[in-house]
């Protein structure tokens, strides 16, 4: 198949009556990020900036017994020396971290360690010196005492009677109960439908299999990085990497108990993200310098500590029943997962629940959960967390279900596809959804209808990403030649600035081009939470499409002023204000911005919104492979993303994240892994042996954007940014197995577990 | 980020004439060194005798820089392996930049010649254009810019991706030290991980491709589970010559699987005197699997990499057939 035999990027739209959402304008920020002149958090700098660095631990589990720094704090050049006895002291609370949420007294042991290492790369002393050789010299001299525990690494380990415990006050929550007992289990819960047992009665053919995956890291770009500036009359600025600034200040805010007034973050421009910046490392280690120095501090990771101290997503173990009619009506479906939610309580599990049978209408459902401590560090957010988990285990067994009752796998889906009004199994009730068209898509595009190369295997799969709302704040201020400044407080990671700035546009009736948005810093804009949950594009976008309405209301209210007009007899279209009925009352956007001082003043149009019409995501993969049978390589050879937008306000954009999500995910398949010793230590913390797939390791990832608009936004947009990444391991462990007739329930699928899997 | 940066100081020796202290990138505003920066003396002598000199005078605390792309990171990472207190620069020196190919239709590549020289010179495409298989895989086009054999040898990685190629091609090295130069077979050049035969006092000078004469054929491979941006996970490095449809010399030389570079004997047996069949190609892949000791690390298991080591040695001995006109 050559490219000339199809279009590789196609868009099915259902609505083309926009003049600015759905084009391709450039993005406001490129000219700055491919001539380098962006600014990153790793690139801050300030007067008198102190470097910072961090002691971390070398044991996976051990308690600490005592700390000495006064050799390190002796050091010349070293300015200061931190430890968890520099966090006050405070009541325990639940934080909202956005997509995740955690303790606070966890939040402040994972910073820095208090009375016990709970992984290897666990934080826990910061020191600031004059440069960061000396900082990193001074922690070789802070001198540590451990009483080295055993540890636990896996989900069976953690949950094995008997089994090394990593917090002695942690209870199990079962069932919503507090069960009393000690252990590492910090939660089962279990959403129920219908009756699973009658189900399984019912069925013909059930396939029932365990899965298996393993720590996996974001792999963004840029490491960690945090300045900090604790000003003499306790204001703290902080200069960071994040995906949320607000959860920065909030975090911070609890961690040192300060108010949140006192605080501002800057956010700068951000080197990937993924979920992985949205909690915080080295800001409050930065902070606590600084309040010590009276300096500014800068901390920034390293590669390895970037792997060993932020937060990775977890392995898991998946166990699935499913079952159905030999017509191929499921009848009854069991997703039994446990997740490993790394030192702390809060695996994605709970996420994955709401993802694992989120495409299918099913009659009898049943969802275990299990939220694991281990000892690895604490899982963050990564791309639908939990999701692919899920569905490399689910998406897999029906494939296996498909070929037992003799059903193009595809098929399988679309007769048991959810679709508006179905009930999943976790509860909610869907409003209209693009499952069904996502799955439909795939059936007809030409990859899928054409003949294989020979020796190639086939595989698909589809994926759910739920999204989230959650709030968003934005300003619009008309200039006076008719262009507008737009602020807003969503990290830009993915192309959301210009793809915020169009909605605005789209609604004042001029270009993107005519619109300079900013993201700016928590002192300036309304409270806006994380970019995460694929909600930017939504939510921020409809902030600027209510704020670009409050403008346009000004402004026909201005000129009604000016004209002495009524102004229900005025309207604005094409940037254009002009009367209903005097075709003589005209006045451009410019015009009225060449004015607005002498007419009353400026005109500034703001919204803060918490839109609750979230509409999920559906993404499909198809992708062919091929198998070196002597090696075990497996090298991709076609692959196709198809996912339901809503309303691709920018399409580029919404393809990139298609591919990016899709490449995440092939990585994932392949050969990422931490690879753990018998220390608990992970070996291969470089970029160079965690193996990321690079672009000789991809095809072009060829996409289908499906428009399902969502009804409950003005566009009809759902976020694109997470659905992406959740098909392509089930997708392909199915292509292994049409290749090669061997079932791969283990991720990640490198040549050593291939060739072993091919021998049993 | 972060810029990568050496932690070292350097003290410039130019012409031997001028002293020059640099302090690279101003790591401490005090003159003193102290206990934690450590002063690095460079030196870039422009003759062999100077070199040698110098090494001898540094009692094994000297270290040549080629091309550095091993060397400057194992500096900057501190490790303990390589303790110098002293840098030589070698690429001043005439003999170490040598390509000439002479009249007995042999090659002598100087050990400071970078990969891009050696892979675009029109005598290797010509003669030896096996050896592209190693100089054109190791590093990226930057890095190939900079990178020698001469230090991918000294450095002495089992996993150094052109060692089996040199060996698979019956290199000898020539090395400079106090009591004159001496030549050493490649094979012997290695003698466990990042161990040498070469002695702290003495120079690689250059490596000698002897003309392999009609019926020549050579190939190395790699396996890695990326497609760049790896490191061996095993390697072979292979060569025959045939006449008559017969094996008239066969050599086999692994990497990543042993402590050092090693030449399989049992797979020149498996090939000499035999008819170019797949039968005798399969009994050295064989020999070649039976002789590697791998380890199990996150690259591979050990007996994975056997079993890539067989793979590894037909693929290779294939193309080598094919290249000498064998098939």
């Amino acid at each position: 198949m050559t490219t000339k035999d199809y279009d590789r990027n196609v868009v099915l739209s259902t609505q083309n009556d926009f003049k600015v959402v759905g084009t391709r304008p450039v993005r406001h920020d490129g000219v700055d990020k491919v001539t380098g002149r962006a600014i990153y958090g790793a690139d801050y700098d300030a007067s008198g900036l102190l470097h910072g660095k961090i002691l971390r631990s070398p044991h996976a589990h051990a308690k600490i017994l005592s700390i000495d720094t006064s050799k390190a704090e002796a050091l010349d050049g070293v300015q200061a020396v931190v430890t968890a006895a520099d966090f006050p002291e405070t009541a325990d609370k639940t934080m909202e971290l956005g997509e995740d949420e955690t303790k606070l007294r966890d939040l402040r042991g994972n910073i820095l360690a208090k009375d016990k290492v709970l992984y290897v790369g666990h934080a826990i002393a910061g020191v600031a010196a004059s440069n960061p050789h000396v900082a990193e010299e001074a922690l070789s001299l802070i001198e540590i005492k451990y009483e080295v525990l055993p540890s636990v690494m896996t989900t069976d380990e953690a949950m094995a009677d008997g089994a090394p415990i990593l917090h002695e006050d942690q209870t199990t929550e079962e069932l919503g109960n507090d069960s009393g007992i000690v252990s590492n289990v910090a939660k089962h819960f279990q959403h129920i439908k219908g009756d699973v047992a009658e189900g399984f009665k019912q069925a013909e053919v059930i396939v029932e299999r365990e899965y298996n995956t393993v720590t996996v890291h974001q792999g963004y770009i840029a490491p960690h990085n945090g300045t900090a500036f604790w000003s003499a009359d306790g204001r703290l600025h902080i200069w960071c990497e994040t995906q949320g600034s607000f959860v920065v200040r909030d975090s911070l805010a609890d961690l040192l108990d300060i108010p949140v007034s006192m605080i501002r973050v800057t956010p700068t421009e951000i080197g990937g993200g993924f979920g992985g910046k949205i909690p915080i490392y080295v800001e409050p280690v930065a902070a606590l310098l600084s309040k010590k120095t009276g300096t500014p501090v800068k901390i920034v990771m390293s590669r390895k500590e970037t792997f060993e101290g932020s937060g990775p997503t977890p392995g898991s173990k998946i166990k699935i029943k499913v079952g159905a009619t030999s017509d191929g009506k499921i009848t009854a479906a069991h997703a039994w997962m446990a997740m490993e939610a790394g030192a702390y309580a809060g695996s994605p599990v709970g996420a994955a629940a709401q993802c694992v049978f989120a495409a299918y209408d099913l009659e009898n459902g049943l969802i275990d959960g299990f939220d694991v401590v281990v000892n690895k560090p604490k899982t963050a957010a990564y791309r639908a967390p939990g999701s692919p988990n899920a569905a490399f285990g689910f998406e897999q067994a029906l494939n296996e279900l498909a070929e037992k009752l003799g059903m193009d796998p595809i098929d399988l889906r679309l007769k048991n596809v959810a679709t508006e009004g179905t009930r999943r199994v976790d509860g909610p009730v869907f409003q209209r959804i693009g499952a069904k068209e996502v799955l439909e898509a795939m059936r007809e595009h030409p990859h899928y209808q054409s003949e294989k190369k020979s020796g190639s295997g086939r595989g698909v799969a589809i994926g759910f990403w739920f999204n989230i709302g959650f709030d968003s704040a934005c300003n619009i201020a008309l200039n006076k030649d008719g262009t507008v400044n737009l602020t807003e407080g969503s990290t830009d990671i993915g192309g959301s600035r210009t793809s915020i700035a169009m909605q605005a546009a789209e609604v004042l009736g001029i270009s993107a081009e005519d619109v300079r948005p900013s993201v700016v810093d928590t002192d300036t804009v309304g409270f806006t939470a994380v970019t995460g949950g694929s909600r930017t594009t939504f939510a921020t976008g409809w902030a600027a499409y209510e704020a670009a309405q409050d403008v346009k209301k000004q402004c026909i209210e201005r000129a009604a002023s000016i004209w002495d007009v009524n102004a229900e007899n005025l309207q604005m279209e094409d940037g254009v204000i002009s009367s209903k009925s005097d075709s003589e009352l005209k006045m451009t956007l410019k015009e009225l911005g060449a004015q607005l001082s002498d007419t009353g003043g400026g005109i500034t149009g703001r919204a803060s919104v918490k839109p609750r019409g979230v509409g999920g995501s559906f993404c499909g993969n198809i992708v062919d492979l091929s198998i070196d049978e002597e090696t075990g390589k497996i090298t991709i050879e076609r692959f196709t993303a198809i996912q339901d937008a809503g309303k691709a306000i920018h399409p580029s954009y919404v393809e990139g994240q298609m591919q990016g999500g899709s490449a995440q995910g092939i990585g994932w398949a392949l050969n990422e892994e931490y690879f753990m010793n018998d220390e608990g230590r992970m070996t291969n913390s470089s970029l160079l042996d965690y193996r990321m797939p690079t672009a000789l390791d991809l095809p072009m990832i060829d996409t289908v954007i499906v428009e399902v608009a969502n009804p409950g936004h003005p566009f009809g947009v759902r976020g694109v940014g997470e659905a992406n990444i959740v098909p392509p391991t089930p997708a392909i462990a199915n292509a292994v197995y049409d290749s090669s007739g061997n079932r791969i329930t283990q991720l990640p699928m490198s040549p050593v577990a291939i060739l072993e899997a091919f021998k049993s | 980020m972060l810029p990568t940066i050496p932690y070292v100081r350097l003290r410039l020796h130019l012409n031997g004439i001028i002293d020059i202290k640099y302090d690279f990138f101003s790591v401490r505003t005090d003159n003193q060194g102290g206990s934690l920066l450590k002063w690095i003396d460079y030196q870039a002598p422009e003759s062999v005798a100077d070199a040698v000199k110098i090494l001898a005078d540094s009692n094994g605390n000297a270290r040549p820089l080629a091309g550095g792309t091993d060397l400057i990171v194992q500096l900057r990472v501190k490790d303990p392996r390589v303790n110098a207190e002293t840098v030589v620069d070698i690429k001043k020196i005439p003999e170490l930049n040598q390509m000439d190919y002479d009249k007995s239709g042999g090659l002598t590549i100087g050990a400071a010649v970078p990969l891009h020289l050696i892979y675009n010179n029109p005598d290797v495409i010509k003669h030896f254009p096996a050896i592209i298989d190693s100089a054109s895989l190791i590093g990226g086009t930057p890095i190939q810019g900079r990178a020698t054999l001469g230090g991918n040898l000294c450095n002495g990685a089992p996993s150094g991706d052109s060692i089996p190629n040199l060996v698979a091609h019956n290199v000898v090295a020539t090395v400079a030290g106090p009591n004159g130069t001496r030549e050493i077979p490649v094979e012997d050049v290695c003698t466990g991980p990042r161990q040498t035969s070469i002695d702290s006092n003495e120079l690689l000078v250059s490596l000698y491709f002897p003309n392999p004469g009609d019926g020549f054929g050579a190939n190395y491979i790699r396996f890695i589970p990326r497609n760049e941006m790896d490191i061996a996970v095993a390697g072979a490095g292979v060569s025959v010559k045939i006449s008559d449809g017969k094996f008239v010399d066969g050599r086999v030389c692994l990497a990543s699987v042993a402590p050092k570079p090693i030449l399989v004997e049992g797979s020149s047996k498996a090939l000499i005197g035999q008819p170019v069949s797949d039968e005798a190609i399969q009994k050295a892949a064989e020999a070649a699997r039976d002789a590697a000791s791998p380890i199990s690390d996150m690259r591979g298991t050990a007996e994975y990499r056997k079993h890539l080591c067989e793979v590894l040695t037909r693929r290779a001995l294939n193309t080598a057939v094919e290249r000498a006109g064998g098939k």
